[in-house]
């Protein structure tokens, strides 16, 4: 036996501009094994599979160190059609399938089977008609594999997401040679009974020799199906284990397990939280954010203190703020100091002195080609007429008192510029975010809901941020919501940690709480902790 | 090296050349012995006939809909609005109160009447435009075909009375082309127009000039106003917008009616400086040329300053009026000038569409 | 009884979906009937006019079918091709050539001018993904003056054309081009005999290379199918000698144009032979049922045509067989590029680029190669136009060119994504009849035809932004519907029929 792998990576490393997100990492995969590629949202989990299929993200940053061996030969995977080759397949999380065609059209996109005319023995082979027959016949056989029982020849647009899933791994199976199939999070867009049935058609799969590489964060479902697993953190390899050696706290506490930095102290300074001073009140709250969808949460937020909400991507903590600010659908009632706030109404929260700082910057948060000073003051101007004078008839902006509140911000920020006028595209990721927040401080906010606040921003640039706002918190009493899916981060600063899973809070936790129920809480395991925590 | 390059990349390359082209062909004017002056001066006329409705173009490319090709709405109104002074008279109704009164109460009456009917017209079409986000430029452009065709069949059987308007023979209807001396013709142009340099000197329609700057000026304060500031994010980042509190459809349709409010000014303008007023098919080519100045004046198809509005009406109608006198000098006798514009015009437009950013409205 | 309203209920909302399915050309037909009430004109008259101008502008909308399916919406930009059609008329016509060989030379000469021009046009959609339409309409505009600067002031000045008849002061080509004594009529007069023993021929050709080269470039070849074939045409080429020599018959096919009525005769004999052919000769699976309903359709429109009205509008009509085999031709061709592996293709990059792609396909030059079609087909197609016509104007015969196709296509039902040749066909006729009734029933009603070029005008730019506005409208809904398809609950009711 040439090697007892299919799939044999060591020391992986890869820099993403002098950003090492891969340190010496390996992993090995049996034929016939389901196997577990597990960690938190920016372990390296994708940039590994990446690697393995040969995405040209990966080659056009410089490729990547170490060696992959496919059945124990050493190979170099530099596109995906090599990876193909290869014997490697992918289910993508979003489906690459067109509506318009029929379920064998899609199984055999790219891939049709031909046979060649007249025309195409004088014109090329791309003139070979289509064999229907015989496409038809592979689909049927492939969708038979994985027990898909509906008719080759529906149309994929009206079939419901589930069944999606199920076409785009027919077609990976009906690819010849195929050993090895990676997984990207595919039970996420799933429902539960969709989802287990995914389960078993994997496990029938790997019955057949493919070897299965399973991405996912629902530690639950590793346990159920999958033979071994490895685990990274950080882009570090922590371990790889046999599933039927391992529990699930276990495998939690290594997905986090790391040392909290304390940006504060928690015990000390004079603030005094009264916990039955609630300044936000949702109540069976829902938001239809696509991706990041809300499913009732129910959260009180103590005025003064900083709540860190926290949990894995795509479980919806991203939409609570988004929600509130009435930046996508939403339902149930949405209290703030005393009132109620409308999201049907644009601008409505803002015009309340809540104010949301997005964690989609470059879209969402900023204008890039405009100033500094247009970026800080626009808000203001909108929301409360600041920095506007009348002219007769006409509105006309205050120039030069806009100019002054955005050097002063500037000053008190540390915003790194030539001046206010320049452009915040030309910015680094840091300062944009001090403009963002320098934005919100001049609205004078009462609560300030921060998201995503270290997303793309360098180390050294990250503390500073978060300092700043540790900084008006304590100084200036204002109440801060965090949103972050870094979890050390949130437990750096935060009084209390709201945890959401899949839609829900699952469990609102202290920061010194343990390892293990921060990662049982974010794979949606219910715990109790600080409900109403003390801080 | 790399500063040479990303400088490069900056110069707006269609600009650069239509400038060098134009300096060639005055130095080619000169040098022929063609009178520069009397072309100047009708350069300088042209350039504030046609300013008012380029300068609809900005409206409509920062509120986020791109350049307006429909402003033949705007148009259809401001001939709407200038043939109805014409028929209640207006001209001689204020003449015999003041006499020299006439032909301004007239073209007063057709900017405010054409501006009331292109509100609502505007207002409606930035209806339809937001539900067609994404396909705005195709839609715009056949919008406003073929309300110029429907306008056509209006005019051809409009109840008109004023023996001005009417065909010679007929009941109804309105002339291909109508005089437009005994009502507003030439009032803005000849007001307190002067000869630069004395006889044969360049002519200065300085009335014409100071409404078109005006005209600017009203826009650049707009958009510097608290309404404007709104209308100029919506369009450049619509989900910043709306992040803060912006309605940013009710803004594209503000932004809309506001072009086709100066289209209908603008073409009243146009008219009186004209002096003929063309109904039918005429205003059919004009947005494409509107598209075109602003886009020579550096604006892209996502941004748009009041300074593209005056520098690109002033070399795209410089280079219209010297190519002709030129052409047929060195041609013998021929006008190239229209085809020329023809290849500019529509050059300059793929220009900017190549370099437009997104086209992603075909993707899901 | 509560059976019956269901049915019912079922029923009317199956004919409403067809009916708003087919609302476009619904709309239309209504309209054509109105115009041809209102318009007092012999139905003779419209029905030769018609189909004279079926046959000259079909083939113009047939081209923009491919660009359609691959996503580049309604190429405006065949009006390159119509440009490089005329440029190669302008130098066949000054070397002297005539007829079908000029005209031969034409299509010949015009192709890899096409090909240069649908090449670059490609390129320039690639660059303007998501806006073609309006960059083909633009670009039409500039070719036009383009154009126009090199039939006006370059040919006979730079490009030597020493052509006295054609040349204006000098240099710079006419206004009108006269081709009365070159290529007109020079596809219209071929006879539908010729016609018809060109394509036993090329049958017989194409059968004999299956049977030679099959066997070495992998071709599966049925030997004796393409033996069968070759012999069943053989025996049509006889037929068709001994057919001449009868005299009615031989006036009826031999002749320049064919008759109506005995096109329809000959269609139905050959389409109840290939029938015929098709089930005993080859074995294909047709039923019974088919066959008899065949007969029994083809005996009712036999019949209808005796019928005094449609008897006349039948003798009085007379077509060309060969441009209306041209035009087949063009519908077989399309056909058939879409069922293979380029075709294929074609359709993944129309619906979705960023799949096609991942599924290793080369977007860009599928595009390209879409447009370059596009554009070679339009070249061709202007050219019978032309031939048809016998004069053009030099310089803007070519500008609407795109308009009117588009418009045609999309009277027919079609969309910015979606077209078939029915649609093209349908849209064809009834853009048409509009064409030639509007004008005339306006002439009636108001008493003035001048203003049915208005009209007319409308109704083309009205379509087109219509179903614009229409298609970017429901591009929108359709994000909303997939939104809630990918909702749970509203699928578990599916599951259980679709699982084993």
């Amino acid at each position: 036996m040439s090697s007892e792998y299919v799939v044999k990576m060591d020391n992986i490393s890869k820099e993403f501009s002098g950003n090492k997100v891969l340190k010496n990492v390996s992993l090995q995969v049996k034929p016939g094994e389901i196997h577990a590629l597990m960690g938190e949202n920016g372990a390296g989990k994708s940039t590994l599979m990446n690697i393995l299929f040969g995405m040209p993200a990966i080659w056009n940053t410089g490729g990547y160190e170490g060696t992959i061996e496919i059945d124990g030969k050493p190979v170099k995977i530099d596109s995906p059609q090599k990876a193909m080759e290869c014997g490697i397949g992918m289910v993508h999380q979003e489906f690459m399938l067109i509506p318009g065609f029929t379920a064998t059209e899609n199984i055999k996109l790219g891939r049709e089977v031909t046979t060649p005319t007249v025309a195409s023995a004088i014109l090329g082979k791309s003139l070979e008609e289509l064999d229907r027959r015989t496409m038809a016949k592979d689909a049927r056989r492939a969708m038979d594999t994985i027990g898909l029982g509906i008719d080759e020849n529906t149309m994929v647009g009206g079939l419901p997401v589930g069944y999606m899933q199920f076409i785009e791994i027919a077609r990976e199976i009906d690819k010849t040679g195929m050993k090895l199939l990676i997984f990207d999070e595919p039970t996420a867009v799933l429902t539960e009974s969709e989802a287990e049935r995914l389960l078993r058609t994997m496990k029938v799969i790997a019955g057949k020799g493919i070897a299965i590489i399973f991405i996912t964060h629902r530690i639950d479902e590793v346990i159920e199906v999958a033979d071994s697993i490895t685990i990274l953190r950080d882009g570090t390899f922590i371990d790889r284990l046999e599933t039927k050696d391992t529990t699930a706290a276990k495998i939690a506490e290594m997905m986090i397990g790391r040392k909290v930095e304390k940006l504060v102290d928690n015990a000390g300074g004079d603030r005094k939280l009264d916990k039955d001073d609630i300044i936000l009140k949702l109540r069976d709250y829902h938001v239809d954010m696509p991706g990041e969808t809300v499913r009732g949460v129910d959260l009180d937020v103590i005025r003064g203190e900083i709540l860190g909400i926290g949990g894995l991507a795509g479980q919806g903590k991203i939409g609570i703020p988004n929600g509130i600010q009435g930046l996508y659908e939403t339902s149930g009632t949405i209290e703030f100091d005393g009132e109620r706030i409308d999201p049907e109404k644009l601008g409505d929260a803002l015009s309340k002195h809540m104010v949301f700082v997005s964690e989609d910057r470059k879209g969402v948060g900023l204008l890039l080609e405009e100033s500094i000073e247009q970026n800080i003051i626009f808000t203001a101007t909108q929301v409360e007429n600041k920095f506007m004078k009348k002219v007769g008839f006409f509105t006309q902006y205050d120039a030069a008192a806009a100019k002054k509140h955005a050097e002063d911000m500037i000053k008190e920020l540390d915003i790194r510029c030539v001046g206010p006028e320049q452009l915040v595209g030309s910015l680094s990721g840091g300062n944009q975010q001090k403009v963002c927040l320098a934005r919100a401080l001049t609205l004078a906010p009462k609560l300030l809901v921060v998201s995503e606040p270290t997303r793309g921003i360098d180390i050294g640039a990250k503390k500073l941020v978060l300092e700043l706002l540790v900084k008006l918190n304590r100084e200036n009493g204002m109440t801060i919501i965090v949103v972050s899916s870094e979890l050390n981060e949130l437990r750096s600063l935060s009084d209390r940690i709201a945890i959401v899973s899949d839609g829900k809070i699952s469990g609102i936790l202290k920061p010194e709480d343990s390892d293990a129920d921060f990662g049982l809480a974010m794979s949606g395991v219910k715990v109790g902790g600080a409900d109403n925590g003390e801080a | 090296m790399e500063k040479l390059k990303d400088s490069l990349k900056r110069v707006n390359l269609p600009r650069l050349i239509i400038i060098l082209f134009f300096l060639f062909i005055v130095l080619l004017a000169y040098v022929n012995d063609i009178n520069v002056n009397s072309y100047i001066g009708s350069t300088i006329k042209y350039w504030g006939m046609w300013g008012i409705l380029v300068l609809a173009m900005v409206p409509s490319i920062k509120c986020g809909i791109g350049p307006n090709f429909g402003i033949s709405l705007g148009i259809v109104c401001g001939l709407l609005g200038s043939l109805l002074a014409i028929e209640f008279g207006i001209t001689d109704m204020f003449n015999a109160i003041i006499p020299g009164l006439g032909p301004w109460a007239a073209i007063i009456f057709a900017m405010i009447s054409s501006a009331f009917f292109a509100w609502f017209v505007g207002v409606a079409y930035g209806k339809i435009l937001n539900s067609v986000k994404g396909s705005e430029m195709t839609v715009t452009t056949y919008i406003g075909y073929s309300f110029i065709y429907l306008m056509c069949i209006v005019w051809f059987r409009a109840p008109f009375t004023n023996s001005e308007i009417k065909w010679p023979i007929g009941a109804s209807g309105v002339r291909n082309s109508l005089s437009m001396d005994s009502s507003f013709g030439g009032v803005l142009n000849d007001f307190l127009g002067f000869s630069l340099g004395g006889e044969g000197g360049v002519y200065i329609p300085t009335g014409l000039v100071i409404f078109f700057l005006l005209c600017c000026l009203v826009i650049f304060l707009y958009f510097r106003s608290k309404s404007g500031m709104a209308m100029t994010a919506a369009g450049s980042n619509p989900s910043f917008a709306r992040a803060n509190g912006i309605d940013v459809d009710k803004m594209r349709i503000k932004g809309i009616a506001i072009s086709t409010v100066l289209g209908a000014i603008g073409i009243v303008v146009y008219t009186q400086g004209f002096g003929i007023l063309q109904a039918y098919t005429a205003p059919l080519q004009m947005g494409f040329q509107c598209v075109a100045a602003i886009l020579i004046g550096g604006a892209t198809t996502s941004k748009a300053k009041i300074s593209h509005v005056i520098i690109g009406t002033f070399l795209f109608q410089g280079l219209l009026m010297f190519t002709p006198p030129v052409s047929n000098k060195l041609l013998a006798g021929t006008d190239i000038s229209d085809t020329m514009r023809q290849i500019i015009q529509n050059g300059v437009i793929l220009y900017a569409l190549t370099k437009a950013k997104g086209g992603s409205s075909n993707e899901e | 009884m509560k059976n019956n309203t269901e049915k019912k209920i079922s029923f009317g909302s199956y004919a409403k979906n067809v009916l708003f399915k087919n609302k476009v050309i619904i709309l239309f037909t209504v309209l054509c009937i109105g115009c041809i009430a209102a318009s007092n004109t012999s139905l003779n008259y419209i029905a030769s006019e018609v189909f004279s101008r079926f046959g000259r502008n079909a083939c113009l909308v047939l081209a923009l079918i491919i660009p359609c399916l691959a996503g580049l919406g309604m190429n405006f930009g065949i009006v390159v091709g119509a440009i490089a059609a005329q440029i190669a008329i302008f130098f066949v016509v000054h070397w002297g050539f005539t007829g079908i060989g000029g005209f031969m030379l034409c299509a010949l000469f015009a192709t890899p001018m096409a090909i240069l021009f649908g090449w670059l046009l490609g390129i320039l959609f690639n660059k303007t993904k998501g806006s073609e339409m309006i960059t083909g309409l633009v670009l039409g505009f500039f070719a036009d003056g383009v154009y126009r600067l090199f039939t006006l002031y370059i040919i006979g000045g730079l490009i030597p054309y020493d052509d006295p008849n054609l040349l204006d002061r000098g240099f710079g080509l006419r206004n009108a081009f006269d081709l009365s004594d070159s290529i007109k009529y020079a596809l219209d007069d071929i006879s539908f005999v010729t016609v018809f023993r060109i394509l036993m021929l090329f049958i017989i050709v194409v059968q004999l290379i299956n049977i030679v080269f099959g066997s070495k470039k992998n071709m599966t070849v049925d030997k004796k199918e393409s033996m069968g074939k070759i012999i069943a045409s053989a025996i049509g080429l006889v037929l068709s000698f001994v057919l001449m020599a009868v005299p009615g018959i031989s006036a009826m096919i031999g002749g320049t144009r064919l008759i109506l009525s005995d096109t329809l005769r000959i269609a139905m004999i050959v389409y109840l032979l290939s029938l015929v052919i098709r089930k005993f000769a080859l074995k294909r699976d047709i039923t019974k049922d088919k066959l008899v309903k065949t007969a029994v359709l083809t005996a009712a429109v036999l019949a209808l045509s005796y019928i005094p009205a449609i008897r006349d509008i039948l003798k009085s009509v007379s077509i060309s067989a060969c441009t209306y085999a041209v035009i087949c031709l063009f519908c077989f061709f399309n056909n058939w590029i879409l069922d293979t592996k380029l075709g294929q293709d074609m359709r993944t990059v129309g619906q979705n680029r960023i799949v096609a792609g991942s599924a290793g396909i080369n977007v860009d030059k599928i595009r390209i190669t879409a447009t370059c079609i596009s554009t070679v087909l339009a070249a061709w197609g202007q050219l019978i136009y032309l031939q048809n016509l016998g004069t053009f104007n030099t310089v803007q015969q070519q500008s609407n060119v795109g308009l009117y196709a588009v418009a045609a296509l999309l009277v027919g039902g079609a969309s910015v994504q979606k077209a078939n040749n029915r649609q093209a066909i349908i849209g064809v006729v009834l853009f048409h009849t509009l064409f030639v009734v509007a004008p005339l029933a306006a002439t009636q009603i108001i008493g003035d035809s001048a203003i049915s070029e208005y009209i007319r005008m409308f109704i083309c730019y009205g379509v087109i932004a219509v179903s614009l506005a229409m298609h970017a409208w429901k591009k929108k809904d359709k994000k909303v519907v997939k939104k809630t398809a990918g909702d749970e609950e509203n699928t578990d009711a599916v599951k259980s029929v679709i699982w084993p």
